[in-house]
């Protein structure tokens, strides 16, 4: 193994896992707030909008990943949509991975017991009320274990973006590869980056996950 | 329609799932500081009538009417919203599962409502917390959390976040048929001194021993009809009908 090669190449991947860590965070922003709409959308008492979420969800997860991404990359400038590298890689990813918080909210909001609401509203609380004192904060604490585990199928989807070329921790390793040949060396880096990334965000979801369970 | 004299009531209820009929036809009246209990098997619509009374079940057919308003009154959805929001704050509702809020404390629990509905202080919230916590002899645990609570000492926190609201009326739907038999009666002291401070109170109940010694009148319910109604003398030492004569034996047997 050449260990020298890995040091010299070594500050290009950490600008690499930069920009990895900002798709990630952008993704998560963007899908979270997909997430929530779809989940609204889904638990809505307009039969219009449940049919939209439930549209969306099946498509998204019906569909390769890869094939969201190329559509909207390759394809969205055929019908007027013209977005860099890194746009597009946010995009389709958070449109993506938005589909799969929709059902893991959705499904925290649902297995919170409906006696809950039929309490809440005993007393004369609106349905939105009692959604937001009542419901919304059980659910939350339900929801971030599971919604923990989407954030880390996330940040290793970003390495899709490598295929439409955003200079992140993946298509950085296939370019030094181009370069110096070295495959095991060029991957395995990545590979140790992406897992202080992931095991980081893992342990930050641990504690807001004990957090929320004490309060 | 015609206000009505009595406090409570309930006129020709009628109560459909699909093509089960779980009510039919059912009226009720309970005077101001009655106290009512609804017997009756299991399946025979007991908490159906009950959860009608504050529009938590919607009735299909028939009113009801509390202090001169109609509960279910017919509105446009908003409007309705409101109406019925305004009628819940005054009808107070213990479940037999205590649904009690698991994510704040017995104070939470019961100063939740008055905060958000009726605009009070902070400091007007703690000293109703205190009151009725006080009222139930929980005054120890205010800043417990349900989890940390007893079944018995949950079902009395959620009869004090009922009462936070002053209801005029208060429901119970087996409020202690959750409960380990030597917590039941905690619970059942707690309603005896609403019954002395001349609560209304519609309870259903398979507690017969306790129905007679608080209520002033029993309904017998069977198959979504009121098969037999009169004071707890009657109705428990010499009911008229043979329904309610056989309901008696078989949740009288091996007692009294
Ligand atoms: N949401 C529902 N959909 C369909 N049927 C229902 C529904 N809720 C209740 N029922 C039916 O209505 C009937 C009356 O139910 P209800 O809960 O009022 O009985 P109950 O007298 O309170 O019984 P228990 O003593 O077991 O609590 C039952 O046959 C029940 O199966
Ligand atoms: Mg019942």
């Amino acid at each position: 193994m050449d260990f020298d090669l890995m040091l010299r190449v070594y500050p290009f991947f950490l600008e690499a896992a930069w920009v990895t860590i900002e798709l990630s965070v952008l993704t998560t922003i963007l899908g979270l707030s997909c997430g929530a709409l779809g989940a609204a959308a889904r638990l809505s008492r307009h039969w219009y909008l449940r049919a939209l979420g439930a549209a969306y969800v099946s498509v998204i997860r019906g569909t390769p990943a890869l094939i969201q991404l190329f559509i909207l990359y390759f394809g969205g400038p055929q019908i007027g949509i013209q977005l860099d590298a890194f746009e597009a890689g946010v995009i389709g990813l958070g449109v993506n991975i938005g589909a799969y918080m929709t059902e893991t909210m959705r499904g925290a909001i649902i297995a919170v017991d409906r006696g809950q609401t039929e309490a809440a509203r005993t007393l004369g609380l609106s349905r939105f009320e009692a959604f937001h004192k009542v419901t919304l904060p059980q659910a939350f604490r339900l929801m971030i274990r599971p919604l923990g585990v989407n954030i880390n199928a996330l940040i290793k989807g970003t390495a899709l973006v490598a295929a439409i070329a955003v200079v992140e921790l993946t298509y950085t390793a296939q370019r030094y590869i181009g370069s110096t040949y070295k495959p095991f060396e060029m991957f395995l880096l990545s590979g140790l980056l992406y897992m202080i990334i992931i095991y980081s965000v893992g342990r930050g979801i641990a504690w807001l996950d004990r957090k929320a369970r004490i309060t | 329609m015609s206000e009505t004299q009595n406090f409570v009531e309930v006129r020709n209820a009628q109560k459909q799932y699909g093509a089960l009929e779980v009510l039919k036809d059912i009226s009720l009246t309970v005077e101001r500081g009655q106290i009512v209990a609804i017997i009756g098997p299991s399946g025979s619509g007991k908490s159906t009538l009950l959860r009608a009374i504050n529009d938590l079940d919607p009735l299909t057919g028939g009113e009801v009417w509390l202090d001169g308003i109609q509960v279910n009154k017919q509105l446009p959805h908003r409007q309705y919203e409101k109406h019925i929001n305004a009628m819940r704050q005054q009808i107070g509702m213990v479940f037999q599962h205590f649904n009690l809020f698991p994510h704040l404390t017995v104070r939470g629990n019961v100063t939740m409502a008055p905060k958000l509905l009726k605009g009070i202080t902070a400091e007007e919230a703690d000293a109703l917390a205190e009151e009725q916590l006080a009222h139930v002899g929980l005054s120890d645990r205010i800043d417990y959390y349900p989890s940390q609570l007893s079944g018995g000492q949950k079902q009395r926190v959620a009869i004090a976040r009922a009462l936070a609201m002053k209801p005029k009326l208060m429901l119970f739907d087996e409020a202690t048929s959750a409960l380990d038999p030597e917590l039941v009666e905690e619970v059942n002291l707690v309603m005896k001194k609403l019954a002395e401070e001349h609560m209304t109170m519609i309870i259903v109940t398979h507690e017969m021993d306790f129905a007679a010694s608080v209520c002033d009148r029993v309904l017998f319910m069977d198959q979504g009809v009121v098969v037999e109604e009169g004071p707890p003398e009657v109705i428990f030492k010499a009911p008229n009908e043979e329904r309610t004569r056989e309901f008696l034996r078989k949740h009288l047997a091996g007692g009294k």
